[in-house]
């Protein structure tokens, strides 16, 4: 297994258009929408898949390399 | 800050995009993207050919060479930069009405003469960013706001489009299966020869709205749970086809590329001389 904190999921607030997409296929509801922008809810629940960034539209969430 | 990937490949300058939210063209310009970083490919050596519409934008957002060109005529300019130079990788994005409506004439004739180009067709089964007018790939019976009873038309299959025409790649791919798109990509600009993929992508504001699809995570949904990928799909029986359509590579064969043979005639004639 990788380390847990190898890559962190990173949202850029500003490209964000709130569409809902990431949060949808996150697996572990570790992303939530809140007054219109993706919010990191849970970030222990994280397992880096990077479902977010891949279909991202505006690429606004990222997993962060450390 | 950005990712990784999109300082290095983004005009970052530029973004955020124009894009409506939940539109799939982000996704689909990402995988392209994508596929250009896992090739390698030396960024002065691509160039990025785009015509009209919401598709036609992302060159914009592109740190490649890139050419914002007229309405349908992306595949012209795009044959035009190939052949005075052959050494660079020439990518067209398009979308369903800017490749197969308004220049596809020049879609048939580019899949003709196998021309080392790959086109990316962003299909969002309509025109998005004149308000939403049906599309040659607008499903028969799907609203658009100059078809308020429903579209009369058949419509397209851009991929069997593109095969009967000749090209040698041919592969269709969704903004939900987005690394699948991206390997498609990868092997459309490996190919020598005219590369065609078709990309499903979603347009939630206007095809989405009138249609009643729901949002953008449901459209997107919708393509999971509809598109079939080409090994299950040829075992599959005609009746449980009915509503799905089909994903992966669906045609790749091998022909003489156009700038190569234009090159042999012009070195056979200098001998001859």
């Amino acid at each position: 297994m990788p380390d847990k904190k190898e890559k962190i999921v990173t949202v850029e607030k500003e490209w964000c258009k709130g569409c809902g997409i990431c949060v949808a296929y996150c697996p572990k509801s570790v992303l939530a929408l809140q007054d219109g922008k993706v919010e990191i809810v849970d970030l222990e629940a994280c397992i880096q898949c990077g479902q977010c960034e891949l279909r991202c539209p505006d690429y606004a969430i990222y997993l962060r390399e450390e | 800050m950005p990712s990784e990937l999109v300082k290095n490949y983004f005009r970052t300058q530029n973004l955020p995009h124009i894009w409506c939210p939940g539109c799939g063209n982000g996704i689909v310009t990402r995988a392209l993207v994508k596929a250009v970083d896992s090739l390698g490919l030396d960024k002065d050596k691509v160039c990025v050919v785009s015509g009209i519409g919401c598709s036609s934008r992302a060159p914009g957002y592109l740190d490649f060479n890139t050419l914002h060109t007229t309405h349908g005529r992306a595949l012209a300019f795009a044959t035009g930069v190939k052949m005075a130079n052959p050494e660079l990788k020439v990518i067209v994005i398009t979308g369903d009405g800017d490749s197969s409506a308004i220049g596809g004439n020049h879609l048939i004739h580019a899949c003709r003469r196998n021309i080392d180009i790959t086109t990316v067709v962003f299909n969002n089964n309509t025109y998005g960013m004149t308000g939403g007018q049906f599309s040659p790939t607008t499903p028969t019976g799907d609203k658009g706001t100059t078809a308020p009873y429903g579209n009369v038309d058949p419509n397209f299959d851009l991929c069997n489009l593109a095969t009967a025409a000749g090209a040698s790649y041919v592969a269709r791919g969704t903004v939900f299966a987005a690394n699948q798109l991206e390997k498609n990509i990868i092997a459309g600009i490996q190919n020598k020869g005219f590369s065609f993929i078709e990309a499903m992508s979603t347009c939630p504001t206007y095809y989405g709205r009138k249609n009643r699809k729901g949002n953008a995570v449901d459209m997107t949904t919708y393509l999971k749970e509809n598109a079939i990928n080409k090994v299950a799909w040829d075992k599959l029986p005609e009746e449980k086809k009915e509503g799905k359509f089909v994903i992966g590579e669906l045609h790749s064969i091998e022909r003489p590329e156009y700038t190569e043979q234009y090159d042999k005639l012009i070195a056979s004639l200098r001998k001859e001389g």
